[in-house]
């Protein structure tokens, strides 16, 4: 059996690069000709000077394309994202941020439902037994998470439970100093998972953050049981907070049964991945890693690159630290050079994922003073 | 390469994540230290009783004297940090290196640190006003005139959330640990050396392990303090001090805006009393809250401030290890600058002038290649009315303010420590009944001179203890 986490070879490399220059191509082609493409896009190509049809034949032919701008991804119509190809298609409307202002969105079609059987087909029947429940414990509204999550458990069979759970309410709090009325609502949230958790819905799976995966291991602990004992056997979990040393002490603290503590942790695994983007799965568990989380990115369909924090349009080397330049290539959404608000480190590709990786994902050290994260 | 673990319960703990402390001055790696997160708090609350339940085994009175054992520990011994060990030398010159604060007042800190440590009985039995320690001990019990009296724990543990910028403020958690009531310390990110070191002082000394942990982190670990412990103690500005107002769980010890009011009846003879408000302002590089930075009188303020900037405005920085240096070290990029910019601001309103600029032959402003310093700033206000009024800065500043005295007390504002100089009772009576002064001195005191019988900004005991009703059997017919 190969090492899944053994560097990729060249000729992996080449194939992958290969599929993805193929991808682009087929995907440009989609968005920017008049029988297919989004009004956005359309109205866009004028102001670009390039057809982009012909200038962008390779996945590096995309630097061409201007900074994809924050701000366009606010305000409406929503219709203007949609291709003319997928006319007449059920939409759906997925928010980030949002506490003040006007949220960014993103219109989706079947792309969340892709992009988790995708992620499905990663995760370990073993851990994540097919036909079992899932709880969802994690973000509830407009959120892509809350519909992806419960997609996934009915791909694999299962049904999926969920909790009332507003991330605005929580960063207002936490933005007033409301520190008391945060920890009640916390509380609140961890309290509707531990009525489903004592349902006897036979719950197997969950998603959740690691506050929250905090906060509901305290409590069950409190009452003298643990996540190990109520039966959950896997979960996935994630965002920038998901760092290695939170990593340990989750393995060796959180996840353990005290009773037994033998019988080792619950199977967790990190993911890395937004609205925009899908989501990036965590390089397989390797005890030589010593916790290093490193991502990669559901490549053809979304690329990550670590780029200079001054030339986004270079990569910093291997090892290296950046900003998080995402590249999303599906035939609902295109967005070209989208510049996150992590940064992390540069990986080198692996015979699972033969392209570059990251790890170490944080906020942007720009951002990160007046970033609120974790909230959930 | 030192490293400094985390410590749960006495136990070391090694990090993934670790932060490197470096010398402010070469960029020299001092120590890398491990970081906590914050769910590491919440598990270990889990053992917070029993911190309290292994204290309590040991008499107040025995604890008190492992308290003076640890004192002399901290002040001379060769202890154990992380995998290395520390003289008292190497404390001074790692705190020195990590804080700007020069090695002399670092050396004086510790004196300070073991004053208190070595005359803890003193302390408690004035904080406690004679309290007979046992009661705390077992909740309840009877006094010398044989009234019952309860004082219960509200918490089993105190949280205290450290500054990195004054190593000064130690003094406050001393008492905690012959109180019978377990530490959880956040070291501030630049000043892990005074809870290390004098946790280990402590252990040597007998104390027990599982009563004390260390949990250097990020915001987030500070956070988890705050909610772990029933009782915490977190130290900021203005804005964190009015974000726990009200809050009876969490004591903050915020800027002091400590003052000198000179009373009509000695304001003539101001030129008696500039040692005293020079040293109120500039000692121990005027960082600390209970330094000074108003002084209020009713006449002669321009000369009062002429002579304090003729004073104090030559003072210039020196290399830490001088034995004169009496000015600090702003180790954070841009923070001297701000100030700086924002004190010019403030002179920009009427009435407002900078005395101590024509005595200090150079700008107030000093940029290493490293560090800034601030030289000593002395401004003169013709009223109350101006912004900078009711400005304080870590560093040796002080506006001079002239203000009639029977409008003092109703435009000082809050203030940690008054040293009201006059002789005038009825003046006196005004002082004593005004709320918004914390520490009152009516006399020739600096208001840097602290007693530690008397209680700061709150007394402990009240903090730590209920004292509530208890009875076992029942009272007298009536």
């Amino acid at each position: 059996m190969s090492n899944v986490n053994a560097p990729a070879t060249e000729a992996q490399l080449r194939q992958a690069k290969e599929k993805l220059d193929a991808h682009v191509r087929e995907i440009v082609e989609w968005h920017f000709n008049p029988a297919t493409g989004s009004p956005f896009w359309l109205e866009k190509v004028s102001e670009l000077g390039f057809d982009p049809r012909k200038a962008v034949q390779t996945y590096d032919d995309l630097k061409k394309f201007p900074s994809f701008e924050d701000e366009w991804l606010r305000g409406g119509p929503i219709s203007r994202w949609i291709p003319q190809g997928l006319k007449g298609k059920p939409v759906y409307v997925f928010e980030t941020g949002g506490t003040t202002g006007i949220p960014k969105s993103r219109m989706q079609i079947d792309d969340w439902k892709t992009d988790y059987e995708l992620f499905s087909h990663t995760l370990p029947d073993e851990h994540f037994p097919k036909g079992s429940n899932w709880l969802m414990l994690g973000p509830s509204g407009p959120r892509r998470l809350r519909l992806a999550v419960e997609h996934l458990a009915q791909y694999r069979g299962g049904i999926c439970f969920c909790v009332d759970l507003d991330p605005r309410w929580v960063v207002k709090l936490i933005k007033r100093g409301n520190m008391k009325e945060m920890e009640a609502y916390r509380d609140h949230v961890i309290d509707q998972a531990l009525t489903i958790l004592s349902a006897n819905h036979n719950i197997r799976c969950m998603f959740t953050t690691p506050k929250l995966l905090e906060a509901l291991a305290m409590k069950l602990m409190e009452n003298g049981s643990s996540i190990k004992a109520s039966g959950i056997t896997g979960i996935f979990s994630g965002g920038t907070e998901f760092t290695p040393q939170w990593y340990r002490f989750a393995m060796d603290e959180l996840l353990i049964d005290p009773e037994n503590p033998s019988s080792g942790p619950v199977f967790m695994t990190p993911t890395y991945g937004n609205t925009l983007m899908g989501l990036a799965c965590g390089k397989p568990f390797d005890p030589a890693d010593n916790y290093k989380i490193t991502y990669f990115a559901p490549q053809p369909r979304a690329v990550i690159e670590v780029v200079e924090f001054k030339d986004y349009n270079t990569l910093v080397g291997y090892g290296q630290t950046g900003r998080v330049k995402l590249t999303t290539l599906t035939k609902e959404t295109f967005i070209p050079g989208f510049m996150e608000r992590d940064e992390g480190e540069r990986e080198l590709p692996i015979e699972k994922f033969p392209w570059d990786g990251i790890s170490g994902t944080r906020p942007y050290h720009e951002f990160a003073k007046t970033t609120t994260v974790g909230v959930y | 390469m030192v490293e400094i673990p985390v410590i749960r319960w006495g136990k070391q703990y090694d990090s993934l994540e670790k932060q490197e402390v470096v010398h402010f001055e070469t960029g020299e790696v001092l120590a890398q230290v491990h970081q906590a997160n914050g769910g590491m708090l919440k598990m270990d609350r889990r053992f917070s009783q029993r911190a309290r339940d292994v204290l309590r085994q040991i008499p107040i009175d025995t604890l008190i004297e492992m308290m003076a054992k640890a004192g002399d520990l901290y002040l001379n011994a060769t202890l154990p940090l992380g995998n290395g060990t520390q003289t008292p030398a190497e404390f001074c010159r790692m705190q020195s290196a990590t804080t700007g604060l020069p090695e002399h007042m670092s050396a004086f800190n510790m004196k300070k640190n073991f004053f208190v440590l070595t005359h803890m009985r003193e302390i408690l039995e004035a904080l406690t006003r004679g309290l007979p320690l046992d009661i705390l001990t077992r909740g309840y019990g009877k006094e010398a005139r044989g009234i019952m009296l309860s004082y219960q724990a509200n918490s089993p543990t105190l949280g205290m959330v450290l500054p990195s910028n004054s190593p000064g403020v130690h003094t406050l958690w001393m008492p905690v640990i012959p109180l019978q009531i377990g530490l959880v310390l956040k070291p501030g990110p630049q000043e892990p050396w005074t809870p290390y070191r004098m946790a280990e002082a402590f252990f040597q000394a007998g104390i027990p392990r599982e009563a004390i942990s260390i949990y250097p982190g990020g915001p987030e670990v500070g956070a988890a303090v705050i909610e772990s412990c029933d009782r915490t103690m977190i130290f900021g500005g203005t804005a964190t001090v009015e974000r726990y107002h009200g809050n009876p769980r969490v004591q903050v010890h915020g800027p002091g805006f400590s003052k000198i009011l000179l009373g009509d009846d000695v304001v003539d003879q101001w030129e008696k009393y500039i040692d005293l408000m020079a040293d109120s302002i500039y000692l121990n590089s005027g960082r600390g809250c209970i330094n000074c930075s108003g002084i209020w009188a009713s006449r002669h303020t321009a000369e009062i401030a002429d002579a304090l900037g003729k004073r104090l405005g030559p003072i210039a920085p020196l290399p830490m290890t001088d034995s004169k240096a009496s000015l600090a070290a702003f180790t954070i990029k841009g923070q001297a600058e701000a100030i700086s910019a924002q004190i010019d601001e403030g002179c920009k309103q009427p009435g407002v002038t900078e005395v101590s600029a024509k005595y200090r032959g150079g700008d107030r402003l000093v940029v290493h290649e490293r560090c800034d310093y601030l030289r000593p700033t002395v401004i003169h206000c013709a009223s109350p009315e101006p912004t900078i009024v009711k400005a304080e800065y870590m560093f040796p500043f002080s506006t001079v303010v002239e203000c009639p005295q029977d409008k003092m007390l109703s435009q000082i504002g809050q203030t940690l420590v008054c040293s009201a100089i006059t002789k005038d009772p009825k003046w006196s009576q005004q002082l004593l009944d005004a709320t918004n002064i914390d520490r009152l001195n009516i006399g020739d005191v600096k208001t840097i001179q602290l007693n530690w019988l008397q209680p700061h900004e709150g007394n402990i005991i009240d903090f730590l203890f209920r004292n509530r009703a208890f009875q076992n059997e029942a009272p007298p017919a009536h």
